[in-house]
């Protein structure tokens, strides 16, 4: 996984291998949703070989590298958080409604 | 400035507008944004408006903070049996809801047969199509208990599930059928010896054998429990006449959807939004008995006004297939709008029976998330 950059540090290509649009997807959909970036994008290259760039250009006054990493921590680990969260919340509710005792995480 | 009335015409005037409220979409553009319209011919609006910058001449910020996604996300589940679930998501994006699907059908690990040892085929069904078949053939165990098996790993009993499959039909018998229930599991691991090419090997030399079972895999507590069989004992795996046999050892290993289908722990997973019948105008009576007979699932209901008169209500949109049928022909269009809700999300996941659905669901969530963390680490 490498980044290419520009002359300024603004803006970036995040190359990521063995990734897909799985990834990329969320993390576009994600980062444009943040009023710094002034564009985001993903293209694959090619779809025999799992590499996906990520495009990141902003207002201009980020590191671009501390913005992604950031980012991902940020934004989308909160989301899966907040999603995990609630599927446990309603598992339990239901657990007592179809008193079906739900196999949860082994070890 | 403001015109009076003319004979034939209003002479327009801008005062007389309304107000365009700021802070807040006016209406036609809160459609245009958080819903899709199915027309006769095609859905239109479809993509979602992520770009914080949007609306920013309305004086409206479209970015996503973190706090407004916390209170305005739910879910919902709407139906849980032992095999599927159907739950709503509301709140999240096409974006990430599309990567939950993808991680669903191909990025959660299972166990399936992968490499079977023939010792004996003589029916009529070939080596490879039998193994094909073997593969796909759910098994219900948990694969959170099991590692990969690489190739330079030697295949353990933390790793590799062995079944065996002995079927013989007798020569006067009626031909017989053979189910997955035929498969017995061994829990200490492969019977068979592997064939040594050294013709002059001594007898005292240790046979090679395919699998090194430290321990009988009985003695994990979940086994004893639940043996590993497969989780449908009535699948066909082949047919045997007189005088057939079938003697063969089936080693199961972790694998994803990814690499084969076979390792894939749905039957399948599906999205859908959630649909809006809106009734643009009151209709009533006979065009209302119409509407409702047009819908093939009764989306549509008749409430009676009083004094014989009758009005068509939207009583069941969730139903809603979008055949279109309520917008068929003339005038329809614009009597009847089918709207999609872009945010508000219908899953359906249907298990396999290796797991249960909601953990698969959860399971995918926590992949996501270690996807994310390998981007991080990679980054630093």
């Amino acid at each position: 996984m490498e980044h290419g950059f520009f002359t300024d540090n603004s803006a970036a290509t995040f190359s990521l291998t063995d990734e897909d649009h799985t990834i990329a997807n969320a993390v576009r959909f994600t980062l444009n949703q943040d009023p710094r970036v002034t564009f985001c994008g993903y293209s694959i290259p090619h779809p025999s070989e799992a590499r996906v760039n990520i495009r990141v250009q902003t207002t201009g006054k980020l590191n671009i590298t501390l913005f992604f990493k950031a980012h991902f921590s940020k934004v989308n680990l909160s989301i899966m958080q907040e999603v995990q969260y609630l599927m446990h919340h309603n598992m339990h509710f239901l657990e007592t409604m179809f008193s079906r005792k739900l196999n949860w995480g082994a070890r | 400035m403001a015109e009076g009335a003319g004979e034939e015409k209003k002479k327009f005037s801008i005062w007389d507008l309304p107000d365009v409220p700021m802070g807040q979409l006016p209406p036609h553009l809160e459609l245009q944004r958080s819903r899709v319209s199915c027309n006769k011919d095609a859905p239109i609006h479809t993509e979602s408006i992520q770009y914080s910058g949007a609306y920013a001449s309305m004086g409206i910020d479209n970015s996503s903070r973190l706090d407004l996604f916390s209170n305005n996300f739910r879910v919902e589940v709407v139906r849980l049996n032992e095999d599927d679930i159907e739950f709503d998501m509301i709140g999240i994006d096409a974006a990430i809801a599309n990567s939950f699907r993808r991680i669903l059908i191909a990025e959660l690990p299972t166990m399936a047969i992968e490499k079977v040892l023939i010792a004996n085929n003589t029916s009529i069904i070939q080596d490879e199509v039998l193994a094909h078949r073997l593969g796909l053939v759910p098994i219900r165990v948990d694969p959170r208990l099991f590692d990969y098996l690489s190739e330079n790993d030697q295949p353990n009993e933390k790793n590799t599930i062995v079944f065996k499959l002995h079927v013989q039909c007798k020569r006067g018998s009626p031909r017989i059928t053979v189910k997955s229930d035929a498969l017995k599991w061994l829990p200490n691991g492969s019977e068979l010896v592997k064939e040594t090419r050294n013709a002059t090997s001594d007898s005292s030399s240790k046979p090679e054998i395919y699998t090194y079972f430290g321990c009988s895999q009985e003695t994990v507590p979940e086994f004893v429990k639940n043996p590993i069989i497969p989780k449908y004992p009535d699948i066909i795996i082949a047919k045997l006449g007189p005088g057939q046999e079938i003697e063969l050892e089936a080693h199961a290993v972790k694998g994803i959807g990814k690499t084969h289908a076979k390792w894939s722990p749905v039957a399948t997973a599906w999205y859908r939004m959630l649909p809006e019948v809106v009734l643009l105008e009151d209709i009533e009576d006979d065009l209302a008995e119409e509407l409702k007979s047009k819908c093939p699932v009764n989306v549509f209901d008749i409430e009676d006004l009083g004094k014989g008169r009758r009005r068509a209500t939207v009583a069941r949109p969730r139903a809603c297939t979008l055949c279109r049928e309520c917008i068929r022909g003339d005038d329809w269009e614009k009597r009847v709008a089918l709207r999609r809700v872009k945010d508000h999300f219908i899953f359906t996941i249907e298990s396999t029976g290796a797991l249960p659905p909601e953990v698969l669901f959860t399971e995918a969530v926590k992949i996501l998330e270690d996807k994310c963390e390998r981007v991080i680490t990679e980054l630093s």
